[in-house]
């Protein structure tokens, strides 16, 4: 029954139309004009209306700003987090100006020049000077822009340094596991062939180095002011790790093994007393469609002081003892 | 009887033969298999339009769910039925093949195929004084096949594991892996097959259109004096024709991994309980071919937009387009970047860094020409007479847009600052902004303002006031909010986002981008009762309805084969003559020879 009213509804709406459209062509006709002649009366209303949208957009602007402005990430909690953020506001702070200065010359140039029937507009083909002005200026702020992107960059690029914490992030559908390198901070090798369901990693079962891997689910617990180094892999479909309060991110490719490394600089605790939310928790996400539960795919990092660390990391099991005691049962 | 020939035949001759024989043509070669091109432009459009709605639907489906998570909706169940809207509620499967599809459709049927298909279609000819395309047959041929594309794209939805959603880049080897959900079953393999159609299309309709503007263009038509429209086209279709075939390879290779067992986009899986054989290949070399194109596909998209807004707010300001040569200059460099930077899609991929930097200068280089671009159109506007038409309102929202949209891409191009917005909200709102409202306020520009080249009518202009802007308001509504989102680190692609705390603040910006994404939608219905009403009602438009300078305004108001009745028109100055000094019309035609001393292309004495 719905339904049908529905239908009637949207039928009558249609006709409603129609004829609303049809008694204003009967109306111009017998004013003697044609409908669709842009007369200055409507230049002068849609005028109104170009200044009506700059007011519009620039509210909007300012209204979200204000509404949404808090809602945005914490700051960074890394050492190169501070840093890109520092560049995003350099970068932002270009565009604003740039945003405010073109936006209020389109429209207010579309308001103030709305035509006339006895007015006529300048010839101005062009001008060579104004050409070469915005050409040349763009080219110098972009070139400012580029020389800061790229330092930036290049220091989050650089190689580890050596002493740095070594944890594989791996990814398959629909979660994380994290592996630490243990002691002699070298990952010990995995073949995907070796994957079952009680070596998820497929680790290999002999090799020297893995003995002392540790294996966590659930929860990623990173040293504080220590940097680490993650070696992404993925079993099956391509991840993304996205750490978001680190200003983090890397893909996790297939056949590949994908590096990134930060410096956590603020624990959990700390944020949670900066935020006011007890409830805060750093958190990586899976940033890379990756199947139906790809929006479920998240893991909880604590970050903690180097004591809570070790004595975190030490009641774990290594790879070689679990596997002893597997076997063993 | 071939269309070749028309444009060899001397006039006269034609003239005659069109004269004497008055064949009336079956309705069959006519309206279905013509080989017109303003035929076929109209019939791109109306596809492209009906991909349009369609596509907006499925947009306001997911809204709806990421809005209203869990929230039933008896639209959802009504239109997508108990297997993937039980009760009302979206399934998460469905709601990545409705944003796979969307997309798809979007940047391929509608704002590529609809797009340079129609308005290349319909002006290349016309613009440049043709008696219709280089080949008739081919031009047929890539309606057609594009015409295939758009229902084995759409018809994925019949089937039972429905259509593809990996998302519209279908990145392996999670489009490759049937196992990987019921998305990369039959749906991903009709997904490939739409695409390598469209993809013979497109290359068709390309060359087409680039042997035309080389040959075809009439006396006097050098190509310093093309309308900026038919130069962002030409340009245009070089991109396509340099990088479609690379997708198609792209594609082909996919198609193999998935059905014959290669490893060209496969290394070291484990998936469904078994590792796979397959060894040695790369999922990133999928991503450098898919890019290679999708890169310039977004010029694909943006150039004839910013084509047709040249033409439409240079006649409508009755200025001169300002900067003529600087803007052919800016779209040719915009062209060559555009290939030289798809690795900007790619920085946290685990790309060598310093690569990754090199993409990063190409990328900000484009700004240069863009910014060149958005001056030239402001300029245009400064001491104007500006007609408000519709397509004059589009016209001016696509500066607007392209501006705001291009200005984020800085943020995006940066690749220290990629890493952190990468695949978020923030990337979303950009390309919408930039590319999509940007391209659609210009294909409806060119609309409103062909609308009597197309249909012989005029549309009713209250109604594109109406149209313009509530569509205005609600696509920066949509869109503006979500930048937020993605600096609050939202992922895209995700179904609901209640599984983080972290999110929940973000409820009601949802709320309001939905909100704005209904309006939009219902004043799209202003628009389309406009459309198919004029073309039956609409009153009946006079030859230069707008007082514009170009070639298709001298041909009659009848669609006639050939275009012209007598002889071509021959080409005697530059397009842009608009309020001319010392000459009392406020336009001087292409067509009326240079006075005495008179310089042509805006030149000074």
């Amino acid at each position: 029954m719905i339904k049908f009213l529905v239908y009637v509804a949207i039928i009558l709406a249609v006709l409603a139309v129609g004829y609303l459209v049809r008694v204003f062509e009967l109306a111009q006709s017998l004013k003697g004009k044609r409908s669709e002649e842009i007369t200055d009366k409507d230049n002068q209303n849609m005028a109104k209306v170009m200044l009506g949208l700059l007011v519009f957009l620039f509210g909007f602007t300012i209204w979200q700003l204000n509404e949404y402005g808090s809602k945005l990430l914490p700051e960074a909690a890394s050492i190169h987090g501070v840093e890109t953020d520092k560049l995003l506001d350099f970068n932002f702070a270009i565009i604003w100006i740039v945003f405010v200065l073109t936006q209020f010359l389109l429209f207010w140039f579309a308001y103030k020049y709305y035509g006339r029937k006895n007015n006529r507009a300048s010839y101005f083909p062009h001008s060579n000077k104004l050409e070469m002005i915005w050409t040349v200026i763009p080219a110098i702020v972009l070139a400012v822009i580029i020389i800061f992107g790229l330092k930036t960059w290049n220091k989050i690029t650089e190689p580890a340094a050596a002493e740095s914490t070594i944890v594989q992030i791996y990814s398959k559908q629909f979660d994380w596991t994290a592996r630490y390198a243990g002691k002699d901070n070298v990952l010990g090798e995995s073949n995907y062939k070796l994957i079952t369901a009680s070596n998820e990693l497929g680790m290999v079962a002999d090799n020297k180095e893995g003995q002392d891997d540790i294996i966590v689910k659930n929860e990623l617990h990173l040293p504080v002011n220590k940097e680490v180094e993650f070696k992404f892999n993925s079993r099956d479909v391509i991840h993304s790790a996205y750490f978001p309060h680190f200003r983090a991110q890397m893909n996790c490719v297939p056949g590949m093994t994908t590096m990134f490394h930060f410096t956590p600089t603020i624990t959990t605790a700390e944020m949670r007393a900066k935020t006011g939310n007890d409830k805060f928790d750093y958190i990586l996400l899976c940033n890379k469609i990756c199947g139906n539960s790809h929006y479920n795919m998240q893991m909880t990092i604590i970050v903690e002081t180097e004591e809570e660390y070790n004595k975190w990391l030490s009641e774990k099991k290594p790879f070689g003892a679990a596997a002893a005691t597997a076997e063993a049962k | 009887m071939s269309m070749e020939n028309h444009g060899h035949h001397n006039h006269e001759g034609h003239h005659a033969h069109h004269d004497e024989h008055h064949h009336e043509e079956h309705w069959v070669t006519k309206y279905v298999f013509s080989m017109d091109h303003k035929v076929i432009s109209r019939q791109f459009l109306i596809t492209a339009v009906i991909m349009a709605v369609l596509a907006m639907i499925m947009s306001i489906l997911f809204r709806l769910q990421l809005a209203w998570p869990g929230e039933k909706f008896a639209i959802i169940n009504y239109l997508l039925g108990d297997k993937w809207g039980k009760d009302g509620i979206l399934d998460p499967g469905m709601y990545m093949a409705l944003v796979t599809i969307h997309g798809t459709v979007m940047v391929f049927m509608v704002l590529t195929g609809g797009l340079s298909g129609t308005f290349s279609n319909l002006l290349i000819p016309y613009q440049i004084g043709a008696r219709d395309m280089a080949s008739g047959f081919l031009n047929m041929l890539s309606y057609w096949f594009f015409f295939l594309s758009s229902v084995i794209m759409v018809s994925a939805f019949l089937i039972e594991t429905g259509p593809a959603s990996g998302g519209w880049t279908v990145y392996p080897p999670l489009s490759a892996l049937p196992q990987a959900m019921e998305g990369s079953k039959l749906g991903m393999t009709l997904w490939l097959v739409s695409m390598s159609l469209f993809i013979v299309s497109s290359l068709l309709g390309g060359l087409n259109y680039i042997v035309t503007i080389l040959n075809l263009r009439t006396k006097g038509m050098s190509m310093t004096r093309l309308p900026l429209t038919i130069w962002a086209f030409f340009v245009t279709a070089i991109l396509g024709v340099l990088s479609f075939p690379v997708l198609l390879s792209a594609a082909l290779l996919l198609i193999f991994d998935r059905s014959f067992g290669t490893s060209f986009y496969l290394s070291d899986i484990y998936i469904g309980g078994q590792a796979l054989e397959q060894t040695g290949g790369s999922p990133i070399l999928y991503q450098h071919l898919f890019w290679f194109l999708g890169h310039p596909e977004v010029y694909i998209i943006i150039l004839p937009a910013l084509g047709l807004t040249s033409e439409i707010i240079s006649v409508n300001a009755r200025k001169p387009i300002f900067g003529y040569r600087a803007m052919i200059g800016s779209i040719m460099a915009i062209g060559f970047l555009s290939f030289i930077v798809w690795g900007h899609h790619m920085y946290i991929t685990g790309m060598n860094p310093f690569l990754g930097s090199v993409f990063v200068f190409t990328t900000l280089l484009i700004a240069i020409p863009s910014a060149v671009k958005a001056f030239n159109y402001i300029t245009t506007l400064w001491k104007g007479n500006i007609r408000y038409t519709p397509a004059m309102l589009f016209a001016i929202g696509l500066v607007s847009t392209f501006i705001s949209g291009g200005l984020t891409g800085i943020i995006l191009a940066d690749s220290a600052l990629d890493i952190q917005v990468h695949d978020t909200y923030f990337v979303v709102a950009h390309f919408h902004i930039v590319m999509g409202v940007s391209a659609i306020f210009g294909m409806l520009a060119g609309v409103y303002h062909w609308y009597p080249k197309l249909f012989l009518r005029q549309m009713n202009k209250k109604l594109g006031y109406i149209h313009f802007i509530l569509t205005f308001i609600s696509a920066y509504g949509v869109f503006y909010p979500m930048h937020f989102l993605g600096l609050a680190g939202v992922p895209r692609r995700y179904y609901d986002n209640t599984a983080f705390p972290m999110f929940d603040n973000l409820v009601d910006v949802n709320v309001l981008i939905t909100l704005f994404a209904i309006l939009g939608a219902l004043a799209q219905v202003f628009f389309l009762f406009n459309f198919f009403y004029s073309m039956f009602r609409g009153p009946k438009s006079e030859q230069n309805p707008w007082g514009s300078n170009t070639l298709e305004w001298t041909t009659p108001m009848a669609n006639i084969h050939g275009n012209w009745p007598g002889p071509l028109p021959e080409v005697h100055r530059w397009p842009y003559d608009y309020s001319k000094p010392g000459v009392e019309a406020d336009y001087i035609m292409q067509t009326v020879p240079l006075a005495e001393g008179e310089l042509d292309g805006g030149g000074h004495h």
